[in-house]
């Protein structure tokens, strides 16, 4: 089960629940599962960006995510 | 308000145009003649994007009024390159990469111009205090000093 | 990945494709287009920091002879709220405000009314003309005016976002933040030493030399064409259809070229407006901001406080930090607190820590992007903290810089661990650099800083066009602002296998280029030199199927190799190979003409990682700063123009410098700004720099294919920390708040 983590800004939507497991083949079946699991979760997760492994996507969706990935929510960011 | 008639020369070229007497030299030449080359970043004389030569003397062609080039020669930077291609000086930006954006361009080279015609071969410190008129944002000046080290070199090596 | 040793384009250095027309000034830049019939357009600003817009006439400007259009608040929809395409957008209402005020003006020069005419006197007399009545309002001017509970509000709708529990009623503060891990206070009871400070930065502005500029034309039907001077226009076309209520379909915009933009110009100030007095006008508007506009009205950095503890053992080790930041974002939400509280300790590999932050409302312009957003103001914090840390350990503060480094394999203090990142082989090289190994000359000091920023991907789009004589025209929508035409070339050049003089570069309008996020957040290289490749890549794979038909074999019986297709190893060797220029000669009857393209969302950036030492005097009679040498050392990955790498860095690195020895936003107690002009907001000059040293460290960004890492960010972050640990290091007493200008140096010298 991959381990996905939530930064503190994302914690009223998880209802303070920092650190899930989840089995999920890519973001796309991570974000139907974490929509089950924190309802009305949605909005506020599709927005974040999302590391898997280290890499930070901005826009994830079709990743895949393996057995023992690390996922992390984060803040989508900006440049210069 | 009333126009004014002034009779100059732009890179050579006779050039006749009519102004009123508080517009500048940088509006004229930019929006009047259409040498858009010369580029305008602050109207009060501080960046040098509008450096242009006034019978040969450096000016920021914000600060010159119009009616001022009367009789008078003006070089753009539309007048740096020759029929034979470009200057040196614009050679030598090209070869450093002394340019990021090239909003800041024109008036360097035009400054350097005026620079290298009164210093052929001047010290590193020269060329700093001498283009300490003109504003760059993006290089950090390294590579247009160096630029305009190599340009010094070169016209002095054709002279 | 490909040996560094094979390139043959990548790593070259030669004239970019746009170079001759920007020597000689053909290029044509934001204010360089004029049009038959053309307009003036011209803002109305506030003259209030902080005011409610009691009654607005606009008759008077209106009847004026030479007026044809004349706008205000009113004229524009109402736009909804809701994120904003692109970077540095923010909330399409709160952009849409921001670009014309409603019933407050926020601050001093906020637009909230514009009129375009057919001369700019014309126009100025017309704005003279418009009658405003306003309610003054007390202005919100600074972090703690805006953070007491009592304070006047900048939003009477403003409630703080991401508490534990909803807040209840409105604050100044848009929103907050924190990244914790482990227990701090376990952590600073294992510490031997522990430093702290508070550290102030004022705003700051990117200060492109050229001012916004644009021009508009809106014809019968409603469909507009707005030539404007972006670093992004896909992005800028988004944000005016957002506000203007439009379709996509009838904004056609067109990049000109850019004169600088560092983040700046990633959001619409004249766009929407000249698109609306054109359709009212019916003819074309050209406004061009003055630079006093540019200063008082356009998105500097945010102003900042930041406060932070470090403790450590005695070998160096970091056994707790903490971070509180609080960042001025301007009159709307939006200042990247955010990424600054996630790179404050990007750098450093540790067990615990806590960073809060806070975004913070206050009567001034609304902050843009600029260049890192985020990281300079809190990592000049933290990296100041290590200097005073490696003084009291009596460590070498790059050994304590090594000794807490992140390397592959980290776990990032904001989440994730780090892929192959060149971190410690920047700190190592700056430790074996002939500069450092110098001794500091007598009466100077030597500051040292690490430097970090995220890079970014995003979408890109780019298409290859094989022209009939086998030369190769790009398309692709990413504005140049500092030479990415010829890094594209370069990596066309080695992708294909051709002469990098055969290719040329169009950065393509909006109707002529697939979608392109903006030229920022380093990503240009790196995302949009990605489409380009792919799309090369798709150019052989069409090469080799013509080829393939030509010769009457199987595609997969064709290989290509440099610039040719060849029949593969055991295909007939009689079969001479042909060049993109022989196919192209029979490319009607292979199929007709040959087009490669991709678009793409590119994935792993790559973290840019910086070290950059220098040694600066201190006059102390006047308290002047001199930088005698800057030496900056950053991982590019790989550097595809080397020159143009360089060129960020030492460009970085004397922003950096300037931000920190200098500019500061001066406001008086109404809220006005005191210096809005390169004279007293004095950006460096020449004469003001030495020469920067630049090292290239290449650490293979493994998600690209030549293994490049943005890096135009970067480079601004550790020189505000360079100069400041310099300035503690000659005065031997730590000046906390920038700029290190002669009066704030001289009062730390005098109260030594």
């Amino acid at each position: 089960m991959a381990r996905v983590v939530f930064p503190d800004h994302l914690l009223s939507v998880t209802g303070g629940v920092r650190e899930v497991e989840v089995r999920a083949a890519d973001v796309r079946e991570l974000l139907l599962c974490l929509a089950e699991r924190f309802p009305g979760s949605e909005t506020a997760l599709s927005k974040s960006a999302i590391a898997i492994d280290g890499q930070i996507h901005q826009d994830a969706y079709l990743e895949p995510i393996g057995d023992d990935s690390e996922v992390f929510f984060m803040l989508r960011l900006e440049g210069g | 308000m009333s126009k004014v008639h002034v009779t100059t020369r732009v890179n050579g070229d006779p050039v006749e145009f009519l102004c009123t007497p508080e517009q500048t030299l940088v509006d004229v030449l930019r929006d009047t003649l259409d040498r858009t080359g010369t580029k305008e970043g602050c109207s009060t004389g501080d960046c040098g994007a509008c450096s242009v030569l006034l019978n040969g003397r450096l000016v920021c062609a914000c600060l010159v009024l119009a009616v001022e080039s009367e009789g008078a020669e003006v070089t753009t930077i539309e007048g740096i390159a020759t029929e034979e291609g470009l200057h040196p000086i614009q050679e030598k930006f090209l070869e450093h990469a002394a340019l990021q954006c090239g909003i800041c361009t024109p008036g360097f080279i035009v400054a350097t111009k005026a620079l290298l015609d009164k210093h052929p071969e001047p010290d590193e410190e020269t060329i700093r205090y001498w283009l300490a008129g003109n504003l760059c944002r993006c290089t950090g000046y390294d590579k247009i000093i160096r630029a305009v080290q190599d340009a010094a070199t070169t016209l002095a090596h054709e002279a | 990945m490909a040996e560094a040793t094979e390139f043959k384009a990548i790593g070259t250095r030669p004239v970019r494709p746009d170079g001759v027309d920007k020597v000689t000034g053909r290029a044509q830049f934001g204010a360089d287009l004029n049009l038959p019939n053309m307009l003036y357009g011209k803002v109305l600003r506030s003259p209030h920091a902080h005011a409610r817009i009691r009654r607005i006439d606009l008759d008077a400007a209106r009847a004026m002879p030479g007026v044809h259009a004349v706008v205000s608040g009113a004229d524009f929809p109402g736009a909804q709220h809701g994120e904003i395409g692109g970077e540095g957008g923010g909330d399409v209402a709160d952009v849409a405000k921001n670009v014309m005020a409603r019933d407050k003006v926020l601050y001093h020069g906020h637009p909230l009314a514009a009129v375009a005419a057919t001369s700019q006197a014309i126009a100025e007399a017309a704005l003279a003309a418009i009658e405003v009545e306003y309610e003054v309002l007390t202005p919100v001017l600074d972090l703690e005016a805006a953070m007491a509970p009592d304070a006047v509000l900048v939003n009477e709708n403003c409630f703080t976002k991401n508490l534990p529990e909803p807040a209840e009623k409105p604050s100044n503060i848009a929103s907050v933040m924190t990244l914790a891990r482990g227990n701090v206070d376990e952590g600073f009871e294992l510490a031997d030493v522990i430093v702290e400070g508070e550290y102030r930065i004022p705003m700051a502005h990117q200060g492109y030399i050229e001012p916004h500029a644009c021009t508009a034309t809106v014809n019968e039907s409603g469909q507009a064409t707005v030539w404007t001077c972006t670093q992004g226009h896909f992005a800028l076309r988004t944000q005016t259809a957002n506000i203007l209520d439009m379709s996509v379909a009838d904004l056609k915009f067109i990049a000109s070229e850019i004169g600088g933009g560092f983040g700046g110009k990633t959001v619409v100030y004249l766009e929407p407006v000249a698109v609306m007095l054109s359709t009212q006008a019916r003819r074309p508007v050209k406004m061009v901001m003055s630079r006093e506009e540019v200063f008082r009205a356009s998105g500097p950095a945010a102003g900042s406080c930041a406060k932070i503890r470090v403790g450590a053992k005695k070998d160096g080790t970091i056994t707790a930090a903490t971070a509180w930041l609080a960042y001025e974002a301007g009159a709307f939400e939006g200042a990247p607190m955010g990424p600054g509280a996630m790179c404050v300790f990007a750098p450093y590999d540790l067990e615990n820590f806590r960073v809060e932050g806070f975004d913070v409302l206050v009567n001034k312009p609304k902050v843009a992007a600029y260049r890192a957003p985020g990281a300079p103001q809190s990592m000049h914090a933290m990296e100041s903290a290590l200097d005073d840390l490696a003084r009291e350990l009596n460590m070498d503060p790059i050994d304590l810089r090594l000794k807490n480094a992140v390397a592959e394999g980290s776990q990032a203090a904001y989440g994730p661990k780090f892929p192959a990142i060149g971190f410690r082989e920047c700190l190592e090289a700056a430790k074996a650099h002939p500069n450092y190994q110098k001794p500091v000359p007598e009466g100077a000091g030597r500051g040292v800083a690490a430097g970090f920023w995220f890079n970014a991907g995003m979408e890109s789009s780019a298409e290859v066009h094989i022209n009939e004589d086998g030369t190769v025209q790009i398309i692709e929508g990413s504005p140049d602002i500092g030479g990415s035409r010829a890094s594209m070339a370069l990596m066309a050049a080695e992708t294909l296998g051709v002469p990098y003089e055969k290719i040329r570069v169009l950065v393509g309008d909006t109707e002529a280029s697939g979608f392109n996020n903006v030229t920022g957040g380093s990503r240009t290289t790196f995302a949009t030199g990605m489409a380009v490749i792919q799309a090369c890549e798709d150019i052989i794979a069409q090469c080799k199927d013509r080829a393939a038909k030509t010769w009457g074999v199987d595609a997969d019986q064709v290989e290509w190799e440099d610039g040719q297709a060849i029949p593969a190893p055991g295909v007939n060797a009689e079969l001479k190979p042909l060049t993109l220029a022989e196919i192209m000669k029979t490319a009607a009857r292979t199929g007709g003409p040959i087009l490669g393209r991709a678009a793409l969302n590119a994935r792993g950036p790559g973290a840019g990682f910086s070290v950059n030492f220098g040694d600066l005097k201190v006059d102390r009679e006047t308290g002047k700063v001199d930088v005698l040498s800057f030496t900056a050392i950053q991982d590019a990955g790989k550097a595809i123009h080397p020159a143009y790498v360089e060129g960020q860095m030492q460009g970085g690195a004397v922003q950096g410098l300037g931000w920190a020895l200098n500019e500061e936003y001066i406001f008086d107690g109404n809220g006005v700004l005191e210096n809005p002009g390169f004279l007293d907001y004095r950006i460096p000059v020449a004469s003001d720099m030495p020469m920067i040293d630049t090292q290239i460290i290449e650490v293979p960004n493994p998600s690209h294919p030549f293994g490049v890492r943005g890096v135009g960010e970067t480079p601004i972050v550790a020189p505000l920390a360079v100069a400041a640990n310099a300035v503690r290091d000659a005065i031997g007493r730590r000046v906390h708040d920038l700029p290190l200008s002669p009066p704030n140096v001289l009062a730390a010298i005098e109260e030594g």
